[in-house]
């Protein structure tokens, strides 16, 4: 629309003149005096007890300043309040292997590494537990006591809605099967680090780290330390990436602050890449079986679901992985007959978390593939079968989502356009062929995970120079949040961007924003944005102050029932993508031609942005559909490296189509909802559908690598 | 005295006298010794491409490089790109083109490109992924990356 100024204008990320030139701190880069090193001894067992530990030898090392055990520090922490129940190092017993046993802070790195040397631990190993499915009923010695039953089932969801058995009478098409996902991760390029240091009084503390949260790191911070919030300070420094993988706050940061405070030095801790692997909390391998049916006309009758979800050793996000996996896969299609059983299964992996799409990308892909099953089975194009089952704008979900904006219908007649779908599906030469899905995703959670949290507060003043401030808690992880901020409030003021200045992620400085995390930051950052430069406008114009404070307040939403809360958002977004592949049945080899990808943004404020967030959607869910899992040996992760782990390389990325659709949700600063996640979702199902298109494989496990899809190619031959 | 080196090199056209140790890697000096944190450590392992340098004009992974190694030689790093204010066109094609988003994977990037355009100006698009195939980005998809470039080789093509 061209009343705007600086909304909708495709401009340069803030901070790049300063990535570009080699100026931008990073936290590892950032100067210290007197800085020491911090290096974590982990475990290599995946579950022992800890008999005992001596660190005499290393305590002795000259050039050492501090060591410390699991024993200094118990306070068990975690991302959300129900699951507290990681802790700065092991507490008697090891979980998995590359758990934190013992820390060291030296003068030097070398000297730290020696000091690690002269720990000596010894174990006395418990029965390990690899396998979820068995971790369900009673277990030699469970990983967690609090687990029900004698089990290591750490949560459990059962959900139903409307009549499944009447919709199961009325079913005449049907769809079904069982599903296999290995371990995802992040692959962020900047590796974890974290700088703390304490003031002279030692009631202060200062943490430098790379966290999508530094909220909810300050608070974790506290409650180990004891201390008032406001005595401690997280700053974000720029952030290399994070995907989900720096939204937890993390063992390693509690460890510097307890080796600083007890060494008196600033401490740093940054990571190896190998580090960076073991300690992941990344998407949760799942086991999905699932059934969809449809009635006579075509329209959805139900949907049957169950999720078994390798949790590794801790909560992290769990709890909300678990609702995702059933909630957030009914949308974009009206299901009125759901049901759905999760279960997350602690093992000794290294721990699931958070990742990029979280929680739901995994049974999307499943339903996705199911969907194109039963629009074949009766005979109608997958594009009009998705069609004739969307929901509408302005609806409830079967679980009581209020559904606003829209974009569903748009999304996928553009992707189906740009890409020929009508002209060439079922004409494509010998091994090629076309598949489409879609997704459907949150624009952030509306329940906060501390209840007494304010989503997003945001203050901007206006400076005597003529520019103004803008304090926001939002953490800016190379997504662009800081750019969404600016050009929201340049928008509102009417003033170029130039006049705007960000100060953002620093607990010390900034009101409070809850974290880059859910997909949360334009909608809810960006809206507390909105209305302080609104609020400023009128307080300047009525002449009684310099200072507009905004806050973001989600709408009371959704049903009564229990965890009627997971998944509510003020606003969904949703898309399509269409995927054309070959595949050579020699060899197995699937090449991606090209990638169609159309996603409701609400409106884009930052149309090159938006695309960057759509592209880098798309990369990354390829990754897991060709390429990318984790191996493990035991519990110890075989492939921590970038080059055993297969990330897709720019040899391979094929051509990408990004297509914004614009819905402008009611709700959403200028109409802007969330771009950076549910975008990942539809590339992944819509391959393997094109797969099937190509040589009649269903897959019914990723990655898609070329042995698997050859033994698959033999065994359809065969039958 | 063993395991330390005399070297001398040039960094940005400036020119350094150090001692290093037998182990200390290019990426090291480059960060610590010489405060230049542009350089990146994605990896330690040469798998990334964050640390990439250029050695006497020709690409290389500083963590992979051994400062003992590098004597008498001219490198440039990320901050030695500019002309003063003045982006080298490679650096603003990045820029205007939103080739970069968290930022981390530009510096290596950006120098992969010199070095490929250095080599051939107006590379073409599968010479361009050929070049930049060594460093990791995890957020663009590469698609505004490989436009920045494609950009810059383009413009050299005409007269
Ligand atoms: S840090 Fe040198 S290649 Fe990754
Ligand atoms: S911009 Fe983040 S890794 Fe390339």
């Amino acid at each position: 629309m061209s009343d705007f100024g600086v909304v909708g204008k495709s401009i340069p990320q803030l901070g790049s003149l300063e990535k570009v030139t080699g100026k931008a701190l990073y936290t590892d880069d950032l100067p210290f005096e007197n800085l020491h090193y911090a290096l974590i001894l982990r475990s290599p067992q995946a579950h022992a007890r800890i008999v005992s530990i001596d660190c005499a030898r290393a305590v002795a090392l000259p050039g050492v300043t501090a060591v410390i055990t699991g024993a200094d520090y118990q306070t068990t922490f975690g991302v959300l309040p129900i699951s507290y129940d990681e802790t700065a190092l092991a507490v008697d017993r090891v979980r998995h292997v590359g758990e934190g046993v013992a820390a060291v802070a030296a003068e030097t790195l070398d000297i730290a590494r020696q000091a690690l040397d002269l720990i000596d631990v010894v174990y006395e190993q418990l029965p390990e537990h690899f396998d979820p499915e068995a971790g369900k009923s009673r277990v030699a010695c469970q990983i967690h006591a609090h687990s029900k039953d004698g089990s290591n089932i750490h949560k459990e969801v059962n959900l139903c809605f409307g009549d499944m058995e009447s919709a199961q009478q009325a079913t005449v098409y049907e769809a079904g099967g069982e599903f296999e996902f290995p371990a995802v991760t992040h692959g962020f390029l900047e590796p974890h680090s974290t700088v703390a240091q304490w003031s002279q009084a030692g009631d202060e503390l200062t943490v430098w780290s790379a966290t999508q949260v530094p909220f909810y790191l300050r608070r974790q911070l506290a409650r180990i330390f004891e201390m008032e919030q406001e005595k401690v300070r997280v700053i974000k420094p720029y952030v290399g990436g994070g995907f989900g993988g720096k939204s937890d706050p993390f063992p390693h940061e509690v460890v510097v602050a307890a080796l600083s405070r007890k060494s008196g030095k600033p401490v740093k801790i940054t990571f190896t890449r190998e580090e960076v692997f073991i300690s992941h909390h990344a998407r949760h391998p799942s086991v999905i079986k699932m059934r969809l049916g449809a009635d006579k006309e075509g329209k959805f009758t139900f949907l049957d679901l169950d999720a078994t979800i390798n949790g590794g050793a801790f909560g992290s996000f769990g709890v909300v992985t678990t609702y995702y996996n059933g909630v957030l896969t009914q949308g974009p299609y009206r299901i009125d007959n759901f049901r759905y059983r999760g279960q997350r299964i602690y093992t000794n992996f290294p721990p699931s978390g958070a990742m990029r799409g979280h929680g739901a990308v995994n049974t999307r892909f499943v339903k996705e593939c199911l969907i194109d099953e039963i629009a074949e089975k009766m005979g109608i194009d997958p594009c009009d079968f998705r069609l004739q089952n969307l929901l509408s704008e302005n609806t409830l979900t079967a679980t009581q989502f209020r559904i606003t904006s829209n974009g569903m219908k748009e999304a996928i007649e553009r992707v189906r356009k740009a890409s020929g779908w009508d002209q060439r599906i079922g004409r494509l030469p010998a091994g090629h062929g076309l598949g489409v899905a879609c997704s459907f995703f949150i624009s952030g959670s509306a329940l906060t995970i501390n209840r007494d949290d304010p989503q997003s507060i945001v203050r901007t003043v206006k400076e005597e120079d003529g520019c103004f401030t803008v304090y926001s808690g939002a953490s800016d992880i190379g997504q662009g949040s800081d750019t969404v901020l600016a050009q929201v409030t340049a928008e509102v003021l009417g003033v170029p961007l130039e006049k705007v200045r960000i100060i953002s992620a620093d607990t010390g400085r900034c009101p409070i924003d809850i974290g880059s995390y859910s997909s949360r930051v334009t909608f809810m950052a960006g809206e507390a944005a909105r209305l302080a430069a609104v609020n400023l406008k009128e307080s300047l114009s009525r002449g009684d102050g310099n200072v507009g404070v905004g806050e973001y307040i989600s709408p009371k939403l959704g049903g009564t029932y229990k965890g009627a809360g997971a998944g509510l958002s003020p606003s969904y977004s949703f898309g399509a993508s269409v995927v054309e592949v070959k595949v050579d049945q020699e060899t197995g080899f699937i090449k991606i031609v090209k990638i169609w990808l159309a996603h409701d943004c609400g409106k884009a404020l930052n149309p090159q942005a938006v695309e960057g967030q759509l592209e880098g959607s798309v990369h990354m869910g390829l990754g897991q559909f060709i390429s990318e899992a984790l191996h493990f040996q035991g519990g110890t992760i075989a492939n921590a490296n970038f080059l055993d782990y297969k990330m897709v390389l720019s040899t391979d990325v094929p051509e990408i189509e990004a297509i914004i659709v614009e819905s402008n949700d009611p709700e959403g600063p200028f109409g802007a909802k969330e771009c950076g996640e549910g975008a990942l979702h539809p590339v992944i199902p819509a391959a393997a559908n094109a797969v099937y298109n190509a040589v009649g494989v269903r897959l019914r496990k990723l990655p898609a690598a070329p042995d698997f899809v050859l033994s698959e190619l033999k065994r359809v031959k065969r039958s | 005295m063993p395991g330390v080196h005399r070297i001398s090199l040039e960094v940005n056209g400036v020119a350094h006298e150090l001692q290093v140790g037998s182990t200390e890697t290019l990426a090291e000096l480059l960060r610590q010794r010489l405060s230049l944190t542009g350089t990146k450590i994605g990896c330690d392992g040469g798998t990334c491409g964050a640390c990439a340098v250029l050695v006497d004009g020709v690409l290389r992974n500083s963590c992979l490089t051994l400062a003992a190694l590098v004597d008498g030689a001219k490198i440039t790093t990320i901050e030695g790109l500019a002309d003063g204010e003045k982006l080298h066109p490679l650096q603003q094609s990045f820029v205007e083109n939103g080739a970069i988003q968290c930022g981390f994977c530009t510096p290596g990037m950006v120098l992969s490109a010199v070095a490929l355009l250095a080599e051939s100006p107006a590379a073409s698009e599968s010479e361009i992924r050929e070049a930049i195939s060594g460093n990791i980005c995890r957020c663009t998809g590469y698609v505004k990356i490989i436009k920045a470039i494609k950009q810059v080789a383009q413009a050299q093509e005409k007269p």
